[in-house]
């Protein structure tokens, strides 16, 4: 068995689970004014210090949020303020939900946003709000967030970085950005599911999603989750960068190549992530395959009834067919040589199938 | 051995995935996402994936075996719903389920089973395949209120070589639904899925209507002389053979339609023809001219007939006239077994039944003891 599927959702960290097990234990509401709620508080606010110093921000800028996805929606309806939406062709569906109508800065065939493009829709019109990632989920590609942030100053623009894959996995500081804020996701750096923030690099006022009882500092409602958020300081601590990954990445995807497989993505991507397309053979089929094979790995979104849909990340870099041949290769933070070795048994193994069966590409 | 079962969420493919499972084997659950389950019933917010689809993931966990969801909507769209409809305005009247198997089910699955290597698809049907001296034959299920052979006459010789059908030795529905629950499936009790999977509650005339408008534009009743009996609200609404929605004189059925003038032709009933031609045929026996019987409809009697295989199709000389309506199937059977069979094509209008004047010789099944003798 082999667990390649980290983009999805990284192991656990031991010591994410120690800090859970702890906060599991500790009784009180964060919001209580006696002792036990002070001993809450104290938990929620060691963490939200630790995430603030790991990711450049300030403690008071950071909004814990349920997840990746509730943090993107948060910034997306509280920073917009009546500004018109500009977001990246290769956005998470938690932008792209929380943004319907917006503008499309398009990518090229690498899966990077074009600058130039961006120029020239803030040239013209109204202020706007700008969603870049800088990590994509199914390429690993990395967008120019920095060169983005300038030209977002230079027309005043504001900036929302989704951050969810790029965080434990390689340097993310929110000041060096530039950006106006980051979505943070604690499952995705080896924290538990269920926690994640929006961190704040400006005084940017934030209208919240839910009000509720001001939790917050009034920009998030609703009684924080102290253990998974003690999971995700204490996951984030540990995540810092994955370069040490790239050898095993690299193997796996030479590999493929040997066996037919065309890499999709660009030049500068994350260390764990491969994506890996295999002309004449459907990007589901591939998924399966491989799982009955023991090596679990991705493709596309995954819809909630568990089927493939087609990759507009990769229809949006323009690969035509190949769009719904790929698969997501992404090595989790405790990948071994072992893990990779399945991988490259199971793939050969299924790409010759295919060869000897001679069928024509099912497109 | 690793076999792909197309687990619909029904009890018969989950008993199949059941029985296969006990009897050792690796069964791998393979469900098709066909059609947004969401938009076919009309409820909001329902899932795109649908009941069925939950169910069969239930008796996948169940079973502990591995189950996978496929998308294959943007090609049931248009090998099916798409064919269905521009049938139905070409004035014929078509068979989704046969144009489903030939599509997603025994190409698209079974092409899945080669690339996970798979060494056969499994699917719930009710035919039986029996390994002949000339490799695999197609053949009637045990119990004949269930055979489904009529639906699997496309079935290649290839396909069958690599497909099992696990029912088609039961003895009947309650068989199957014991063995579901003795294996403990919760969909030991669901109730048999009716009519066409995609048209939700039988209105199958709402689907058509939005696809080809033009096949429900109102138009004219006539007779085979001309003579108008009456209006019609789209020929969708009419197969050959039909007396209902006729509104004209006991006795009439409709015996064509004429799409391009949009007309409805009714006649007496016994205005048949001996005379059928087939188009997309396929042989499960070497092609040629042959003495058998053969079925016109899902649920028609077996007629003895004389079938020879032309270069573009086949053509059928019936032994007594009979209404066939084209857009359906004729299948071929010689005693138990599917010799082959093809889609009816629309005569040009022939204003006398020439046929009418031969006396229709005995109805005997041909070529085997009992052969069909079952229906009705």
């Amino acid at each position: 068995m082999a667990y390649l599927d980290a983009n999805a959702s990284e192991p656990l960290r031991p010591q994410a689970r120690e800090a859970m097990l702890a906060a599991l234990d500790v009784t009180g509401n964060p919001a209580s004014v006696h002792a036990a709620g002070r001993a809450a508080r104290r938990v929620v606010e060691q963490a939200r210090e630790t995430i603030a110093r790991r990711f450049g921000a300030s403690a008071e800028s950071v909004v814990f949020t349920s997840g990746g996805t509730e943090a993107d929606a948060l910034a997306v309806h509280g920073l917009a303020a009546g500004r018109r939406l500009v977001i990246g062709a290769t956005e998470h569906d938690a932008i792209r939900a929380a943004a319907p109508g917006a503008a499309v800065l398009p990518v090229d065939r690498e899966g990077v946003a074009d600058l130039a493009a961006l120029e020239r829709l803030l040239a013209d019109g109204p202020p706007a709000l700008v969603c870049l990632m800088l990590a994509n989920n199914e390429t690993g590609t990395l967008q120019p967030v920095e060169q983005a942030a300038a030209i977002c100053r230079r027309f005043g623009a504001t900036l929302h970085v989704d951050g969810v894959q790029a965080a434990g996995r390689m340097p993310v500081d929110l000041a060096a950005l530039g950006a106006d804020s980051l979505a943070l996701s604690s499952h995705k750096l080896g924290g538990p599911l269920g926690a994640g923030a929006l961190l704040l690099g400006t005084a940017a006022a934030l209208v919240p999603l839910i009000a509720g009882g001001g939790q917050e500092r009034g920009r998030r409602g609703g009684t924080p989750s102290l253990p998974a958020i003690a999971g995700f300081a204490a996951a984030a601590e540990q995540a810092r960068d994955g370069a040490y990954l790239a050898e095993l990445r690299d193997w796996a995807e030479a590999a493929a190549c040997r066996v037919g497989a065309v890499v999709c993505g660009g030049a500068a991507r994350l260390p764990n992530t491969a994506c890996l397309a295999l002309p004449g053979m459907r990007a589901e089929t591939q998924v399966i395959a491989l799982d009955l094979a023991g090596v679990q790995v991705s493709a596309g979104a995954a819809c909630s009834s568990g089927k493939v849909a087609r990759s507009h990340v990769l229809d949006a870099m323009g690969l035509g067919a190949l769009a719904g041949e790929a698969i997501r290769v992404s090595l989790p933070w405790n990948a071994t040589p072992a893990d990779v070795e399945c991988f490259v048994v199971a793939y050969v193994e299924m790409a010759e199938r295919r060869k000897a069966r001679g069928f024509a590409p099912n497109r | 051995m690793r076999i792909l079962v197309a687990m619909s969420g029904g009890v018969d493919s989950s008993a199949v995935a059941g029985l296969l499972h006990e009897a050792g084997h690796e069964v791998v659950g393979v469900t098709l996402q066909l059609y947004d389950h969401g938009a076919a019933t009309g409820r909001r917010g329902a899932c795109c994936a649908g009941q069925d689809i939950h169910d069969a993931r239930a008796v996948a966990d169940r079973l502990g075996i591995s189950h996978y969801v496929i998308d294959r909507q943007a090609r049931f769209r248009a090998a099916v719903i798409d064919e269905f409809a521009a049938t139905y305005a070409a004035g014929e009247t078509p068979v989704p389920c046969v144009r489903c198997n030939q599509s997603v089910k025994f190409g698209d699955l079974l092409e899945l089973a080669g690339d996970l290597g798979a060494a056969a698809l499994a699917t719930g049907h009710y035919v039986r395949r029996i390994d002949g001296p000339d490799g695999p034959e197609l053949h009637r299920a045990a119990d004949p209120a269930r055979d489904q052979s009529w639906f699997l006459f496309a079935t290649t010789s290839a396909q069958l070589a690599r497909c099992r059908f696990p029912l088609g030795t039961m003895p009947d529905k309650r068989a199957v639904r014991a063995a579901a629950a003795r294996l403990g499936l919760q969909v030991a009790n669901k109730p048999d899925s009716q009519d066409i999977c995609f048209v939700p509650a039988g209105s199958y005339a709402d689907i058509v209507a939005k696809l080809r408008p033009d096949a429900v534009e109102p138009g004219e009743i006539v007779a085979r002389d001309g003579r108008v009996l009456g209006r019609h609200q789209g020929i969708a609404r009419y197969t050959v053979g039909q007396a209902r929605r006729l509104g004209v004189a006991g006795g009439q059925v409709v015996v064509a339609l004429d799409a391009a003038r949009r007309r409805v032709i009714v006649g007496p009933r016994s205005e048949g023809s001996r005379q059928v031609r087939l188009r997309e045929v396929n042989w499960l026996v070497a092609p040629g001219e042959r003495r058998c019987m053969v079925k016109l409809r899902a649920r028609d009697v077996l007629r003895p007939a004389q079938v020879t295989a032309t270069p573009g199709g086949a053509h059928v000389l019936l032994d007594a006239p009979a209404l066939a309506a084209p857009g359906q199937a004729c299948v071929f059977y010689d005693g138990e077994r599917v010799l082959g069979g093809g889609f009816i094509t629309a005569e040009p209008a022939v204003d006398a039944p020439a046929a009418a004047a031969l006396s229709p010789p005995p109805c005997r099944p041909l070529g085997a003891a009992n052969g069909g003798v079952a229906q009705r």
